[in-house]
């Protein structure tokens, strides 16, 4: 008995350095991300000091930077956001409901939409980027690049993310509730719309505020939609003459591109507003998520 | 609701009512299937679409190139007046930057999910891992200012002493990394998490410590899942756009030296696409064969990776 404890005890030793060591390691890692998390919020702000001021939200782009500004690039982001918005909560959600609620798993058709849906959540955003160009802004539809096109860009690649949260809030509605209301004589659709629908409103909007707040940070599928770089009038509908478009990642990425200084400084301006807006916005969704998780 | 309910107790005292449980046809009803139906059917439109559009003026691009001279040319110049359309350039380009993001995300991420998935107490987790999240939120064109304005000439110049251009392979690919590193961790987490703990108490039971328990027991247990989040990594970082079009220049270059600047696929369809382009011209013609490329390439990389998951799945829930 003796003999193998002996030897135990002086395997722990060296056991429990590697421990040590790897505990550190693991600690690094995560250090490691974290600093490079604060590292870029810290170097964007100290850049963007210098130029922080209300004139950005009032000027409009200039190639003297002592006055540029972004306002048309804000107002380019909220016309393709309420686009984006409009399109993606009707059809995100009634995907979800169908998936959910409607689909007979055992259809191949049913099953093929499931995969097809994972299978774009991971198609590369410039491809979303050559589809609007290829079929909204040129080719059958031919709308140009106008805040319409822009938008369902966006609302195509962000769809999945919408359904996919869509899915799990409609899921965790306990089914005693839909049985309970089908038993007292409602509908399929009676049930769905008043008691499923109602109790996972929470879960799909703060499934509607990621996909949104990923929408607006996309740059590279605007860029290939063609959103404009130096504009002079903000947008004043969805389609035709008025409706060409900014928006603020392509004012930042323009910004970026100029070799002067001055220009990265208004650059890191608009960085430090977009990550405030994602800030207000992902807070949103996390309160939303707290606020109503394990309601049952 | 207040209207059908008094009236569904009603029916079975009807001695005529057929068996109950088949209900009255409603038209609505079937509508509304209908219309849910539509709204799904979309997503397979997109695919179509996406399919379409490529394979269109791909196939188009391939009656003007050669497809030999675009899979094995090693120069790439289509906007050129002497055009050269070797893909090569572009498809090193793209995979150098891919593999020196996966030298930070692979460590980093696999060391985070361990971290969170065997180590962490509840409560850390619950900070730590928003955190994370908070960095695969960040818009990538944020990471390409980071690492054009400050990784490159502050770290890599000023800290590391390297000498190498405002625009190179190395500061995209490795902060490249930091934006692909939650994706690795938190799928590999999950797979972790997923391994029942009954693995974990056989192999403390049988003397092994933590550290063995989540190396030798639950990593390989969890291989699979953990393959699933590399390789959708790989994905994304070869999908990215703007970290590699902001810092890594635009020069079609067949290297694999990193300090050098490079094109990438999707670089290249982002810069040609910001010149107005004619439809038809061959310029136009070409981003859809790139974007073709770069589509085959993504979806064999998805399909590993859902398979991947699959078998994992099968094997413990």
């Amino acid at each position: 008995m003796s003999a193998p404890a002996l030897s135990l005890r002086a395997k722990s030793g060296s056991a429990r350095i590697k421990e040590v060591v790897f505990r550190l390691a693991m600690l690094l890692c995560l250090g490691l991300s974290g600093l490079v998390l604060v590292t870029l919020i810290i170097d964007v702000l100290i850049d963007a000091l210098p130029v922080l001021g209300s004139r950005l939200l009032t000027n409009f782009p200039s190639s003297n930077s002592e006055v540029a500004g972004l306002q048309p690039a804000i107002f380019g982001t909220l016309w393709i956001i309420g686009v984006c918005a409009v399109f993606i909560v009707p059809v995100g959600v009634a995907t979800a409901i169908y998936l959910e609620e409607y689909a007979d798993n055992s259809k191949w058709w049913n099953r093929l939409i499931e995969v097809n849906i994972q299978n774009l959540a991971a198609v590369p955003s410039i491809v979303y980027g050559i589809l609007g160009l290829a079929f909204l802004v040129r080719g059958p539809l031919s709308l140009g690049r106008v805040v319409l096109a822009g938008g369902l860009t966006l609302g195509l690649l962000v769809l999945p993310v919408v359904i996919i949260s869509g899915r799990e809030a409609i899921r965790a509605v306990p089914p005693s509730i839909k049985e309970g209301s089908m038993a007292l004589g409602a509908t399929k659709w009676q049930t769905v719309w008043k008691q499923v629908l109602p109790a996972s409103i929470p879960g799909i909007a703060t499934g509607v505020i990621l996909a949104l707040s990923r929408a607006i940070g996309e740059t590279a599928p605007l860029i290939v939609v063609g959103a404009a770089t130096f504009i002079t009038f903000n947008p004043s509908g969805v389609v035709g003459d008025g409706a060409g478009f900014s928006a603020l990642p392509i004012q930042i990425f323009s910004w970026i591109s100029q070799p002067q200084d001055e220009f990265r400084q208004l650059a890191a301006a608009g960085i430090v507003m977009l990550l405030g807006v994602l800030c207000v916005m992902n807070g949103l969704a996390i309160y939303l998520r707290n606020k109503y998780e394990n309601k049952w | 609701m207040a209207s059908a309910t008094p009236a569904a107790p009603a029916t079975p005292a009807t001695p005529r009512t057929p068996v109950l449980g088949v209900a009255r046809r409603r038209r609505g009803e079937d509508a509304i299937r209908v219309l849910l139906f539509l709204a799904a059917l979309l997503s397979i439109l997109t695919t179509l679409g996406i399919l379409f559009s490529l394979l269109r003026e791909t196939i188009a691009f391939f009656g003007e190139v050669g497809l030999w001279d675009f899979v094995s040319g090693t120069e790439w110049s289509p906007l050129f007046a002497d055009p050269q359309f070797g893909v090569l350039p572009l498809v090193t380009g793209t995979l150098l930057v891919t593999g020196l993001a996966l030298i930070v995300a692979v460590p980093l991420g696999l060391g985070a999910a361990i971290y969170l998935a065997e180590y962490a107490k509840p409560r850390t987790r619950r900070v730590v891992k928003p955190f994370i999240e908070l960095l695969a939120g960040v818009p990538t064109i944020v990471f390409g200012y980071f690492a054009l304005t400050f990784f490159t000439p502050v770290i890599l110049n000023g800290l590391l002493g390297m000498d190498v251009p405002t625009f190179n392979a190395l500061s995209a690919g490795l902060i490249m990394g930091f934006m692909v590193l939650p994706t690795v961790a938190s799928v590999s987490e999950d797979a972790m998490s997923a391994v029942p703990s009954s693995l974990r108490e056989g192999a403390f039971g049988l003397g092994a410590n933590k550290l063995q328990v989540s190396l030798r027991v639950v990593f390989p247990a969890a291989l699979s899942g953990i393959v699933a989040a590399i390789v959708l990594g790989v994905s994304r970082a070869i999908g990215e756009t703007m970290i590699v079009l902001v810092a890594a220049g635009q020069q079609p270059n067949l290297t694999a030296d990193p300090r050098e600047s490079v094109e990438t696929i999707t670089t290249f369809i982002a810069a040609t696409a910001k010149g107005d382009i004619a439809t038809g011209s061959i310029a136009y013609k070409t981003i859809f064969a790139v974007g073709m490329t770069l589509f085959l390439m993504t979806l064999v990389m998805n399909a590993i990776s859902i398979r991947f998951v699959r078998r994992f799945r099968q094997v413990y829930e």
